[in-house]
């Protein structure tokens, strides 16, 4: 069985970071999984840093346009995640933006992600139908669970579809945002959480955008399965570093 | 072969809607109702009413006879020049005020590179009192201040991209995140034909005003509604877009784009995506884009700020690889020429976007008895500052 849905099967909520590879430097990548595992995160987003990531908000981008400028690219991150589980054990998915991966061509990328290891993608503008139509048959024989969004906006039927098509866990965007820590969650929230935990949909949600500290984290993962940080870790990564990861996971929970 | 769009959304295997999920209900609710709703009777009937009462149309098809002469061959200019506002940017503004009016929207986003869009949004909402807010790069901001001022004139909040080169293409991702945040009430007015399904045929249907009169007004002068060549600059390729339309299943008549080669084609500093191209994603589009070997998007250079985008709209990447259409680049130098000739040969003052088309005749022969259509897509006020710096004026 996949990791990703391994880990799913625990009893307990999961926390989930992400973080963009090639940030705050260049060969950070390897020892801030290390840091990440061993701080008891479940399950890591890698982020493949892109020029023009139009769904997230300043601090993903300002940490994209540093992880190029330090040199970062889809092979340099491949190498440097050949022998990653030889060390690491728990899920990891690569999550970014399609040019890159339709570049490396897309069946040479999920070759490679099933040789080091990787669980799954999330491609965020790599849309449902097209997948389906083109690449889903590729993820399937490579072993890979590809991750979709819904967001508050997502209808029912729509929801219901992505339900279908979904092999591990939907990817809950909390709010009708790009990604950045708020201060908190709302009413609006609120109900959005209620209205999906009661479609009893088939795949486990894990919710994201958003979540920045204990208590958005206590609030997102009371209906659903577990959370992503994303934002608030590359800004205590970029204030403390690697050796920060630690006193952060622990904040949290 | 067809050329027009298909009903997935495709130009042969370019187009498509490479969206985040936040944005699908947005696009979709267009992608479902652009056509019903731009077919009413009533959205037509505004329509023709404004492009007539307001824009000024139909704009003229004006026989250049003195530069007819110099290049030896019938060369015909389609006057977009004269639109209010000095482009055809605005056919297309004030087709898609009228669909965000009826899909209930009142709060208008745009982008903007040299502002001529950023001016045309800002004109149609104050025609009809809505909100309006303009992404616009940091750099651009500082390049085109008179743009800047119109704007805020016509009531337009200006926002500056700062993110990535702080130019069009990040103007046109903050104007997508800025829908991202805000999917209810805001409707997106793209300036080109670019972007995700529908939006580069919405824009084309928009602008296919300029063929849709050429054929009338060509009949009228040549006793023949199509022309032998028609000739328009592509920068994302709106203009070209619609001068092309209505012929663009015509075997017979030949297509030409007009792409900046900058300070020429391997340089480094170009525009001329057909050539330095392959085909990737941007702004929720499957194109031709230049972009490194990794699949990260580089920033083009053009003296022409219309024609400094790193990608295509569809259309034309479908144009240039099936070969229907003919693709010749132009450098900043011959542009910048072909501009002032036009000057002292007809007294028109073009847009240096429109002087890369006005160019060709330098290097590309035609025929005595051809008759060539050429888009004169946009006045040249805008630019003065260019000219008069690159000629010591």
């Amino acid at each position: 069985m996949n990791r990703i849905n391994q880990k799913l099967q625990e009893d307990k909520k999961l926390l989930s970071i992400y973080f963009t590879a090639g940030f705050p430097a260049l060969e950070d990548t390897v020892p801030i999984l290390k840091q990440l595992e061993q701080s008891g995160v479940d399950m890591v987003e890698i982020g493949l840093p892109f020029s023009d990531p139009l769904a997230d908000g300043p601090t993903i981008q300002e940490s994209s346009t540093q992880a190029l400028n330090n040199g970062m690219t889809t092979q340099k991150l491949f190498d440097q995640l050949a022998a990653v589980r030889e060390h690491i054990s728990i899920p990891l998915i690569l999550m970014g933006y399609f040019n890159p991966v339709l570049q490396y061509g897309v069946e040479a990328f999920c070759a490679k992600c099933q040789e080091i290891g990787i669980d799954g993608l999330i491609l965020p503008d790599l849309p449902l139908a097209e997948y389906q139509e083109h690449y889903q048959s590729i993820f399937e024989q490579y072993g890979l669970i590809n991750v979709f969004l819904i967001t508050p906006q997502t209808s029912e039927a729509r929801i219901r579809q992505i339900d279908e098509a979904s092999n591990g866990f939907i990817y809950m965007v909390s709010s009708a945002s790009t990604t950045g820590a708020k201060d908190g969650f709302g009413e609006e929230q609120a109900n959005y959480f209620d209205r999906i935990a009661r479609m009893e949909l088939n795949s486990q949600q894990i919710v994201g955008f958003g979540i920045s500290n204990a208590s958005t984290f206590q609030a997102a993962t009371e209906k659903s399965k577990g959370a992503i940080i994303g934002s608030a870790f590359i800004k205590s990564l970029r204030k403390e570093g690697v050796s920060g990861i630690q006193n952060f996971v622990s904040s949290i929970r | 072969m067809n050329y027009n769009v298909n009903e997935k959304g495709y130009y042969g295997e370019f187009g498509g809607a490479y969206i985040p999920e936040m944005l699908y209900p947005n696009v979709e609710e267009l992608r479902q109702q652009y056509l019903s709703i731009t077919a009413e009777e009533g959205f037509q009937k505004e329509f023709r009413q404004l492009l007539r009462d307001y824009v000024g149309r139909p704009t003229p098809l004006y026989f250049a006879e003195r530069f007819s002469e110099k290049y030896n061959t019938k060369v015909y200019l389609k006057r977009e020049d004269l639109c209010h506002t000095g482009a055809h940017k605005v056919n297309n503004t004030i087709g898609q005020i009228l669909l965000a009016k009826r899909l209930g929207k009142n709060r208008i986003i745009a982008e903007t590179g040299a502002g001529q869009h950023g001016v045309a949004t800002a004109t149609v909402c104050a025609l009809m009192g809505l909100e309006c807010i303009v992404y616009m790069g940091e750099i651009d901001i500082k390049r085109q201040a008179p743009n800047v001022a119109r704007m805020k004139m016509l009531g337009a909040t200006v926002v500056p991209a700062t993110s990535g080169s702080k130019t069009l293409k990040d103007a046109t991702n903050e104007a997508i995140r800025d829908w991202i945040n805000n999917p209810v009430d805001t409707h997106y007015i793209i300036g080109s034909v670019v972007g995700p399904h529908p939006y580069p045929d919405m824009v084309a249907r928009f602008q296919s005003v300029i063929s849709e009169e050429t054929q009338k007004q060509l009949l009228e002068k040549e006793g023949r509604e199509r022309p032998d060549y028609v000739v328009a600059c592509v920068g994302g390729g709106s203009n070209a877009a619609g001068i092309y339309y209505h012929y663009l299943n015509e075997p017979e008549v030949g297509i030409i784009a007009v792409e900046a080669a900058g300070k020429g084609i391997d340089t480094g500093e170009s525009a001329a995506t057909s050539a330095l191209g392959k085909m990737g994603i941007i702004h929720g589009s499957k194109t031709l884009l230049m972009q490194t070997a990794d699949g990260q998007i580089t920033e083009p250079y053009s003296i022409s700020a219309g024609l400094d985008y790193p990608g295509v709209g569809p259309m034309h990447a479908h144009l240039f690889a099936s070969g229907r259409g003919e693709f010749i680049s132009i450098t900043d130098e011959n542009a910048m020429k072909a501009g002032l000739e036009l000057c002292k040969l007809e007294g028109i003052i073009p847009a240096i976007e429109s002087s890369h088309a006005l160019a060709i005749f330098e290097q590309r022969k035609f025929k005595e008895d051809d008759v060539v259509v050429l888009n004169l897509s946009g006045r040249g006020d805008k630019d003065l500052n260019t000219y008069i710096n690159y000629f010591n004026l």
